[in-house]
């Protein structure tokens, strides 16, 4: 398709539909004949150490600690679960050029960072993300920071690793529509992807290949590390660092009255369970049956992956359609009764935390005070100055209420 | 429970075909005397024992710090601040109506009985939590606490604690609740009026519950998705249920195993179940000594278990429990049960309706002490003939018939913190924090490290100076934000780290 579309717009084919992408082709035709000089870098992103064997291996503050049964959950001082890590500095660098080149969709209309924009907390502040040809999903965009520590992927649970996950969106026909013959040729149509590829895969006969972009992806998506947040400073012990009222969101936070952290589990603020909480869907739209799919069964009905609070702030709006649109509707929903938001007829088995914690309005904006302790972007990757493919970026700001 | 009749004509058939049958025969009963003979083996090596085991959790110190003394008042919180480990509080007789948190490492929390008026926290029924405490080795004693939402006293990830002599009344969901944390004491507690269970331990390793007595809650004393765990010579009456072991699935921590109960006084837990609607408690049929749910290597040794109206123990697998979730990664059967012997008396005599119906396809009628139900294996028992028992035919009789060989679970010396050297700790928070502006070669958003090593050559102690307390130097840097949030032996480290660190 790509060369197809090329032809047509060297050939003076202007359809004004068409226009923005011809000249994002054009462009690329244009560096055809002098390759640009993208590079792919030898130095590991923030955290990560070079090892002598081109790998980067990641080192942060909470490898000071253990976990109880290396569980990976716990309090302040714990150990978190173990990272996807071990890529070399070029895979995780292709990873990043792939993630924000349009390339990767069939039409040439989205990128990765379309629905994870960097600017927006790897989200797109949308309640549910759009894919190609306007097509709106049925979740929202989950964020990205940590995913190398998760053990399984989307809001169903039905991913086990990010490779996995990768290929969903990739070849969903509503997301990103492309095929892997279709990404692989217009991947070889870009000249210098070969030439990054081999660089990223040098002992491969055939570096560019799905299965590399897809490890590329999780090279990149396992760099996306924001642990240094104000509340990651009162936990390594600089209790100074959060106001008091912030401490007494912590505090509610941890309590047993509203129970945000046996779920929410420090330090990754998930224990990556299923959970049914029974949150209400948009207005006309079906109940989302959740992770009753992948499991094939009825007692989980409507659950969902407990999220990350990690960056929280920055992924407004909340829940896995998003139906609230500040941090502090999500909050107030867990103070709104046991089931208050399920239809009638609706048989859920909620979670056993899902109570009756009757917390003050004080308290709901305390609880917020300290989730946006939990901010930290420090890390974030740079923005290629261009797309290898000479295509114009696809992710751009979308608006949202702040919270 | 009440699923408990959709299995059991199925498991009928199966029971009655293997089952141990009573009757009919002249020979002699085996008995085993439980005095001498083989001990259980335990489950727990412990890998760092360079000490004769402990009976406490928290080390003695050798040296003690500061004493803060706390007078009504006062806060106890900002007593807590200014401590630092090593140093003890001690909360003189009073009222005190606040949330006590703990986030920093041994610190012994004491409230102070002067002729039985005790420190009393009161949450008023409005406060969430009583204490709750993150930090290794704390100790929280002799306090009364009443009337708080939450918990009494509840740790999250705290390694060596010791609770004791406390006095808990209705602080709502928990009294005591360890959770996420290992080598643990709760001894000499009294706890009552509880919604969910008056001691509970969560997902935690080497606990020991000992001299505790439970009441007028729904579950006495709980151990969850736990291991290592002793309860012992605790009193345990009038709740919904006396003591429980079990999974609940859907926990990060997937597993309970390895659970001595013994020598318990465990009596007239008839109360009815007011837990929470969706709570795994809310589940417990009232009139149960001893629940096992899933469990694996439960012993139960030596307990009175009286005036039970559904049973003196009950053992059963997921699949025969109501309103649980599904969680592939937990083993739902209650395998390696080792029933010793007890005093089991007038138990069952009024169950529910699921136990009866079993029961009659074992063509059992009248009480019952002992009813398991649902798949197990490894399952044993003792002097059988002594008990009214449904469902226990596949048990075989144990190979040993006491626990004497095992004091406790604790630990000697206390779970030990991670150890880590001065170099790795230089490297993890070199690469885990400063390298978000500092490139090895070239500007990122500060200058280069090896521009800093070039400044600070062979002066470390310049360089934490420097990122303690940054002052501009360069106009045409951002300004550098303090590192005062890393501690002294960490900001030494990471300083020594970058004057040498290569590439």
């Amino acid at each position: 398709m790509g060369k197809a579309l090329l032809y047509n717009c060297q050939n003076g084919a202007w359809i004004s539909a068409w226009g923005l992408l011809c000249a994002g082709l054009l462009s690329m035709s244009s560096t055809f004949a002098t390759e640009p000089d993208i590079q792919l870098r030898d130095t590991c992103p923030p955290s990560f150490s070079l090892s002598d064997d081109n790998r980067c291996s990641l080192r942060h503050m909470y490898q000071l600690y253990d976990s109880l049964q290396d569980s990976g959950i716990g309090g302040l001082k714990t150990a978190l679960p173990k990272a996807r890590d071990g890529f070399s500095p070029q895979q995780i660098d292709l990873g990043r050029l792939l993630f924000f080149d349009p390339i990767l969709s069939v039409d040439n209309s989205l990128s990765c960072a379309t629905c994870h924009n960097p600017k927006q907390g790897f989200s797109d502040a949308m309640d549910r993300s759009i894919g190609i040809n306007g097509h709106v999903q049925n979740r929202s965009a989950p964020t990205l920071w940590n995913s190398a520590f998760l053990s399984s992927f989307f809001w169903d649970a039905r991913a086990q690793s990010l490779e996995e996950q990768a290929l969903g969106p990739l070849f969903s026909a509503n997301e990103m529509g492309n095929t892997p013959e279709q990404l692989v040729a217009s991947l070889n149509s870009a000249v210098v992807y070969k030439r990054l590829f081999k660089l990223a895969f040098p002992n491969q006969k055939t570096a560019l290949s799905v299965n590399n972009v897809i490890t590329s992806l999780t090279a990149f998506q396992s760099s996306l590390v924001s642990l240094n947040s104000r509340y990651d400073q009162y936990a390594h012990g600089y209790h100074q660092a959060l106001t008091d009222n912030e401490i007494a969101g912590l505090n509610v936070f941890r309590s047993f009255v509203a129970r945000c952290s046996q779920c929410h589990t420090p330090p990754l603020f998930t224990n990556q369970q299923v959970a049914v909480i029974g949150t209400p869907e948009p207005e006309g739209l079906a109940r989302d049956v959740g992770a009753e799919k992948t499991f094939n069964s009825k007692v989980l009905r409507g659950g969902f992956k407990v999220p990350t609070l990690r960056n929280i702030a920055q992924t407004a709006p909340y829940m896995h359609s998003g139906r609230f649109k500040t941090l502090r509707e999500a909050a107030e929903f867990y103070t709104g009764g046991r089931g208050h938001a399920v239809p009638k007829g609706e048989d859920l088995l909620l979670h056993w935390h899902i109570s009756e914690p009757n917390l003050t309005s004080n308290e709901i904006d305390q609880l917020v005070d300290f989730m946006k302790t939990l901010s930290d972007e420090s890390f974030t990757p740079a923005t290629p100055k261009q797309a290898p493919s000479g295509l114009p970026f696809k992710h751009m700001e979308n608006a949202h209420e702040k919270t | 429970m009440k699923k408990l009749n959709s299995l059991a004509i199925g498991l009928a058939l199966v029971t009655f075909a293997a089952g141990w049958y009573l009757g009919g025969s002249n020979d002699a009963l085996t008995i085993t005397s439980s005095a001498g003979g083989k001990s259980y083996a335990g489950g727990y090596v412990n890998e760092q024992a360079t000490e004769a085991a402990s009976s406490r959790a928290v080390k003695l110190r050798t040296t003690e710090g500061k004493t803060h003394v706390v007078n009504p008042g006062d806060l106890i919180q900002a007593a807590v601040e200014l401590a630092v480990p090593g140093d003890t509080i001690q909360v003189m007789p009073g009222t005190y109506s606040e949330t006590v948190y703990i986030d920093k490492d041994d610190i012994h929390l004491r409230g102070v009985i002067v002729e039985g008026e005790r420190a009393t926290l009161d949450g008023l029924k409005t406060l969430n939590d009583a204490i709750l405490f993150s930090g290794n080795n704390i100790i929280i004693e002799n306090f009364k606490i009443i009337d708080y939402k939450g918990n009494g006293i509840m740790s999250q990830a705290g390694n060596n604690f010791e609770i004791r002599n406390n006095l808990i009344i209705d602080t709502g969901i928990y009294g005591i609740f360890p959770q996420l944390g290992k080598n643990g004491l709760i001894e000499h507690n009294v706890v009552s009026g509880i919604a969910d269970a008056a001691i509970y331990v969560g997902m935690s390793d080497n606990i020991h519950v000992a001299y505790n007595e439970v009441f007028d809650s729904v579950a006495g004393i709980e151990i969850e998705n736990s291991r290592h765990a002793i309860v012992e010579h605790n009193h345990t009456h009038h709740n919904t249920g006396g003591i429980l072991a079990f999974i609940t699935p859907g926990l990060p921590v997937k597993d309970t195993y390895d659970v001595i109960i013994r020598n318990n006084f465990i009596m007239d837990n008839n109360t009815p179940n007011f837990g929470a609607p969706g709570s795994t408690v809310a589940g417990i049929p009232p009139g149960t000594g001893i629940l096992i749910m899933a469990a694996d290597d439960v012993v139960v040794e030596g307990n009175i278990i009286s005036n039970h109206k559904t049973a003196g123990i009950l053992i059963t697998d997921h699949g025969n429990a109501d309103d649980l979730t599904l969680d592939p990664e937990s083993d739902p059967n209650a395998d390696g049960a080792m029933i010793l012997d007890n005093v089991m008396l007038n138990n069952g005599y009024d169950t529910i309706d699921a136990v009866r119906a079993f029961a009659l396809t074992e063509l059992h009628t009248g009480d019952i002490d002992i009813f398991q139900i649902g798949p197990t294996e490894g399952s044993c028992i003792i002097n059988r003939h002594r008990y009214k028992t449904v469902g226990i035919g596949d048990f075989t009789d144990c190979d040993f018939t006491n626990t004497d060989d095992i004091d406790n679970y604790l630990l000697a010396g206390g779970a030990q913190p991670r150890v880590i050297l001065p170099s790795e700790r230089g490297e993890i928070a070199y690469l885990g924090v400063c390298t978000g502006c500092h490139a090895y070669a070239g500007r990122l958003i500060g200058p280069s490290v090896e521009e800093i090593q070039a400044l600070y050559a062979n002066r470390p102690e310049a360089l934490v100076q420097y990122i303690n307390a940054p002052t501009p130097r360069r106009t045409d840097y951002p300004e550098m934000p303090a590192q005062n949030y890393l501690d002294a032996e960490t900001q030494l480290a990471v300083a020594n780290y970058i004057l040498q660190v290569g590439n």
